[in-house]
């Protein structure tokens, strides 16, 4: 907890001491105001005619304090808002700049939703922890002390009351909070619970549908819904209590306040004695209501910390990671022809024994078609994978143009390559600047244009709008086929010396997929390919054909050349085709 | 998604919606008494929490006194003040505790009865009702509406009530005991109320502003987490970034502002009450420097003044709790008053055992009506034959097995198995005559044999171990620690395949008579896929079945083919009858031999 406010900035911590200053400044405001009530009740308690003018003096004492305290109120207000928000600021900054440099294996160790949750989620905890509980923290324990030094000397009777009193309350609440504790714990669990259950009916609409399972779904749902609804009932019955006990304790305290005051009272012979403790009777009611005002407030604290420390660990674990591929800062200066080598490459997922590829060695030549086949998960996508360093090898060596990809720079490895993923990935804004994607915002229309026609992306003519279209968050207003064309023209668009198609063909039909690899052989002559594929109609013209069956090459060649040497290239085209059309 | 449309709905002002309100009060009309003892229960708390100063006047009163008399305070008059006091405060313990604990349990039901009735809704609702609305929208509904409702409606409805006899209440008292300190009482706390409201609505725009700002980060870095290789790849991290800091910048100063306009709110309610303070002291004590007990006044007016403001505040709160309780009412009674499926219990034909003959004749559909999408429809397939259906995205080609399955009602035509419409027998018999396996894998939270067996009875393992071997997954299965019994969840990690394949051996486990795959083994690799389909030869020996497909080796071995485009037949016929043609089909097919 304490190591995430080594995030505070020098200014953030010079507003922390005059956030301190003016809370002192604030409380001591605030306890002069009962002096002057106390004042005030001596002249009413005095015998014979009253002064009215020095009445009205004290009131304007009093009224000089509160308007003194409003504005220091105010103004700490303003410093730990500046705190708070800069704060968040500072931690959000560094968090996105973080998680940048990860790798895909930081990435997926964390799991996105996971890492937005904690970019947002967990710092807007840190900043409420902040705004509510900073002033609180420095208040509390100040207010709280200087009262109960102000009120010590009076009566032992009257402090032992206060004592009693917050004693109790601090009782009854923390009995209530370890009641109810674990069962908020399991209503969490619960209702995460009933959200899936409810989830679940939800997506299997049309199986649940079909198997007539209505009712086995609603069974499911029913018995979260009784569990939850009986914790729910003991927690709300139980902390039904508090707030009545507390205005009890509240109540019991200004009573006792009373009823010392006239054991007192009753012991002093005096007159002026007499009126002396009815004095203090009144300043000390308004003392013992500002401790029990900032032992409230500890307890809010209290109330947020829990979360708040949860989070502050969330943020801490993704600031403490350092990223596993660290690029050389200095350019190669190679000038790059699109050359790639494996050379006998191993490979394992972090945290992973079982070794993902074994001994891949290969070499695609410049402006080469090269593709990738096997079975799902065979570690087709782990090759590619290396080439652009999502992950290093375990051992062996990757080189582009015969330099090992560990020695080129960041720049360098964006300039050569190029990728059209897997799962064709969109960001919100608009066709041209998604086809058009880079490291900057100038987009070359023409260059859109031609890219968009190689990825046969006919229906974009069909929009409104064409190339200006908008595109929704995730890229849900596009079929999965249109996405993945519009992915293919992203990865052509930028014409690099190595393109890489990651099973980028298999949501088109086949002769969408045919005219898009003959509009790329035609147009994209100087580029080397690399092609991931299931369906053999995808790859058959390459000239190089790789067949991988878990994690190993097992045929390297041209199409002909593996039907009559690779029995897994010969199984996998004969699931798909007639022996004669082979 | 719940939270994206929580950023957007925040940005409008939610309207009070009484009629929305009327429907929960019917809605829960069954716990009428109990709330309307609630009620009583809050107003008596009400009362003893204003009589409580009265008592503390006297009791103040008896001690000043005591100063001025020779014996000192009279302590049978503090005992019996204090006594009395006591149980004024015991018994509104009791009766403040009663009534939280009534509205509470009352609460508790009323949720739960929601979340079933809203359950209950989901299985009933026509399935074209989850096409026009997005699942976060359905899920928002189960968990953060019925949540604002129980926890909003339950505190206010409380507080509303006794908030009005307090306010009256200490009103009534005030001008009872005093006046005109009674006016700078109530003039002061509504200057300082008004002042609230002020500076309430000018930190509303900014908290506005500052749940916008969220909504655009969230996005923003869903965008750049989730697209995090291209943007590596593509060199756009400098450009996230700026786009990043400045909404980071804009999120700053709206946090600030709403923040601090939160806390003068605070601070401004604290000076008001320092000030009535004053003033009640100050005015006092010149209006009664002549009077014994008016210290007792004063201080009785100090309670009073913060009782008073008390009331105050729960009114604003009340009414944006009833704001948003109404919000999230409306939201809920929209879902629970949606047409449901016509009820169907008078129908009495049952088909069992049948033969497997689908007649499709002059089907129209379309799920809106001004878009007809299936244009007379017709195809007449006999027992046992395996149709495959194949077309471009779009076709209709889903369309056509959902009309078979009844999920939809079509415009007009009809649709017969063995000679029976399937609008003469009830949607559950339909339902039961199919297997149906969709593309969309659905496997729910539980073990591996729950899955398959799912609603079906009296499954022995040896059935489910057969379906497993039948679909190729019993070596995968039988790595795993707890075999069959294997809890799926997502640290398992199965692949999309492997998903597809136990959904199959789900529906081979229900074993119906007719048989319906949706694209279920599109993400299987073709070899597998050829193990999984001598399985289901097997189990389709006899069966009519209709087969989906977008990989065409998935359909080549189908005895009719129909070729589907915008809603039509366009040719139907086997593989090589299709190939000999030299049409769509065949147009489709060779493009795969394309040589370049």
């Amino acid at each position: 907890m304490i190591k995430i406010f080594k995030n505070f900035q020098k200014k953030d911590i010079f507003f922390v001491l005059i956030c301190i200053g003016l809370i002192v400044l604030e409380v001591w405001l605030d306890l002069l105001m009962p002096d002057y009530t106390k004042n005030l009740t001596a002249i009413l308690t005095a015998p014979g005619e009253k002064n009215i003018s020095e009445v009205w003096v004290n009131g304007g004492h009093m009224f000089a304090c509160a308007v003194g305290s409003f504005c220091a109120a105010v103004a700490t207000a303003f410093f730990s808002s500046q705190i708070a928000a800069n704060f968040s600021r500072t931690l959000r900054t560094r968090l996105f700049d973080k998680i940048e440099s990860f790798s895909d294996a930081e990435i997926n160790r964390f799991t996105v939703p996971s890492l937005i949750t904690r970019t947002t989620n967990d710092v807007a905890q840190m900043q409420m922890l902040i705004a509510m509980g900073m002033q609180a923290m420095i208040k509390a324990p100040i207010l709280a002390i200087w009262a109960i030094c102000k009120i010590s000397g009076t009566s032992i009777m009257w402090t032992s009351a206060v004592l009693i009193i917050i004693g109790s309350m601090l009782v009854f609440i923390g009995i209530i909070i370890a009641i109810c504790y674990p069962k908020f714990k399991k209503i969490q669990r619960l209702t995460d619970d009933l959200n899936n259950k409810a989830r679940e009916n939800i997506s299997g609409v049309r199986v649940i549908r079909a198997y007539n399972a209505e009712d086995y779904q609603r069974n499911k749902f029913e018995s979260v819904n009784d569990e939850i609804t009986r914790n729910n009932l003991f927690t709300s019955r139980v902390m039904g209590s508090l707030m009545p006990l507390l205005t009890l304790c509240m109540n019991a305290l200004t009573l006792s306040i009373y009823w010392i005051a006239a054991i007192l009272i009753n012991n002093k012979s005096g007159m002026p004695e007499r009126a002396q403790v009815v004095e203090d009777m009144t300043a000390f009611t308004q003392y013992s209501m500002q401790v029990v005002m900032a032992f409230m407030m500890l307890l809010m604290i209290f109330i947020i910390m829990p979360r708040a420390l949860v989070s502050s660990k969330r943020i801490n674990e993704v600031l403490d990671t350092t990223p596993s591929i660290v690029y050389p800062k200095e350019d190669k200066g190679v000038s790059f022809k699109g050359e790639i080598e494996f050379k006998n490459v191993d490979f394992n997922y972090p945290d992973s024994k079982v070794a993902c590829l074994k001994n891949i060695s290969f070499k695609v030549k410049p402006g080469e078609t090269f593709a990738i086949i096997g079975a799902t998960g065979c570690g087709k996508t782990s090759i590619i994978n290396l080439i652009p360093r999502f992950y290093d090898v375990t051992s062996g060596e990757v080189l582009i143009d015969g330099v090992n990809v560990k020695d080129l720079s960041k720049n360098e490895l964006e300039k050569t390559i190029s990728l059209a993923p897997q799962k064709a990935i969109l960001f919100k804004g608009d066709i041209k600047s998604n086809v058009g994607y880079g490291p900057n915002n100038d987009v070359d229309i023409d260059r859109v244009n031609d890219a968009l026609s190689i990825s046969e992306s006919s229906f974009i003519k069909d929009l409104e709008k064409g190339i200006d279209s908008e595109v929704a968050q995730g890229g849900t207003n596009f079929s999965g086929g249109q996405k993945q064309r519009l992915s293919i023209a992203r990865a052509v668009y930028k014409k690099s010396k190595i393109i890489i198609f990651d099973d980028s063909f298999s949501a088109l039909d086949y002769k969408t997929d045919m005219l898009v690899r003959k509009n790329i052989k035609e147009k994209i002559t100087d580029s080397s390919i690399i092609i991931v594929a299931q369906r053999i109609g995808t790859i058959r013209n390459a000239d190089q054909i790789m067949v991988i069956d878990n994690g190993q090459v097992v045929g390297l060649g041209t199409h002909k050349e593996l039907l009559n040497k690779c029995k897994v290239y010969k199984e996998i085209a004969l699931s798909q085709l007639k022996e004669e059309e082979l | 998604m719940a939270g994206h449309l929580g950023t957007q709905g925040s940005g409008k002002k939610e309207k009070l919606d009484l009629k929305a309100l009327g429907k929960l009060i019917v809605y829960s009309k069954r716990y009428l008494p109990f709330i309307i003892l609630a009620l009583i229960l809050a107003i008596g708390g009400a009362v003893c929490t204003i009589i409580g100063p009265d008592k503390i006047k006297d009791l103040t009163g008896s001690i000043t006194s005591g100063i001025f008399l020779p014996g000192g305070v009279n302590m049978d008059d503090v005992i019996r003040y204090g006594v009395t006091l006591i149980i004024i405060y015991a018994v509104g313990l009791i009766l403040s505790y009663a009534q939280n604990f009534i509205m509470g349990t009352i609460t508790q039901y009323t949720s739960k009865r929601l979340r079933t009735d809203i359950s209950r809704k989901i299985n009933a609702l026509p399935l074209n009702y989850f096409d026009t609305t997005t699942k976060g929208d359905i899920l928002s509904v189960v968990s953060n509406d019925v949540d604002t409702i129980s926890q909003t409606l339950s505190m206010s409805m409380a507080d509303l009530i006794s908030s009005i006899a307090l306010f009256v209440g200490v009103i009534v008292m005030m001008f009872k005991n005093d006046w005109a300190l009674a006016l700078i009482t109530i003039g002061v706390s509504m200057l300082g109320f008004v002042a609230s409201a002020i500076i309430a609505t000018k930190s509303q725009k900014f908290f506005n502003k500052k749940q916008q700002d969220l909504g655009k980060m969230n996005g923003h870095i869903e965008d750049v987490y989730t697209n995090h290789k291209i943007v590596s790849v593509f060199g756009g991290r400098k450009k996230e970034t700026e786009v990043f800091e400045h909404i980071n910048d804009d999120l700053f100063a709206d946090n600030w502002k709403s923040q601090i306009l939160s806390g003068m709110m605070l601070h401004s309610m604290t000076f008001v009450s320092n000030i009535s303070n004053i003033l009640i002291f100050t005015v006092g004590i010149s209006m009664y420097n002549t009077n014994v007990n008016a210290l007792g006044i004063i201080m009785s007016f100090i309670i009073y003044a913060r009782l008073f403001s008390q009331p105050l505040s729960s009114f604003a709160q009340s009414m944006s709790s009833f704001q948003q309780a109404s919000a999230a009412s409306k939201r809920v009674f929209n879902l629970l008053e949606q047409d449901e499926l016509i009820d169907e219990s008078n129908k009495t034909i049952v088909l069992e055992n049948i033969k497997g003959d689908v007649i499709f004749d002059n089907v129209h559909f379309g799920y809106s009506k001004e878009k007809e999408i299936i244009h007379g429809f017709n195809a007449n397939i006999k027992r046992g034959q395996k149709i495959a259906i194949v077309g471009p995205t779009g076709a209709g080609k889903t369309t056509i097995v959902n009309l078979l399955m009844r999920f939809y009602e079509i415009d007009s035509g009809d649709i017969k198995i063995d000679g029976t419409s399937i609008k003469d027998i009830t949607r559950e018999n339909v339902h039961d005559l199919f297997d149906m396996i969709l593309q969309d894998t659905w496997l729910f939270e539980g073990t591996i044999k729950e899955n398959l067996i799912f609603n079906c009875q009296n499954i022995s393992d040896e059935v489910v171990n057969k379906a497993i071997e039948a679909v190729g997954l019993s070596h995968f299965i039988s790595t795993l620690p707890e075999g069959i019994d294997t809890k799926l969840s997502d640290s398992l990690n199965l692949s999309e395949g492997q998903k597809q394949q136990l959904t199959i051996a789900r529906a081979m486990v229900k074993d119906s008579p007719l048989l319906i795959l949706d694209e279920a083994t599109s993400s299987v690799d073709t070899r597998t896929e050829i193990i999984i389909q001598n399985a289901m030869d097997e189990l389709t020996k006899g069966r009519t079945s209709f087969i989906i497909a977008h990989r065409l080796s998935t359909i080549k071995n189908a005895d009719v083919i129909l070729v589907v485009n915008n809603g039509d037949i366009i040719e139907q016929g086997n593989h090589e009858s299709l190939l000999k043609k030299k049409g769509f089909y065949a147009d489709i097919y060779n493009s795969q031999f394309v040589t370049m």
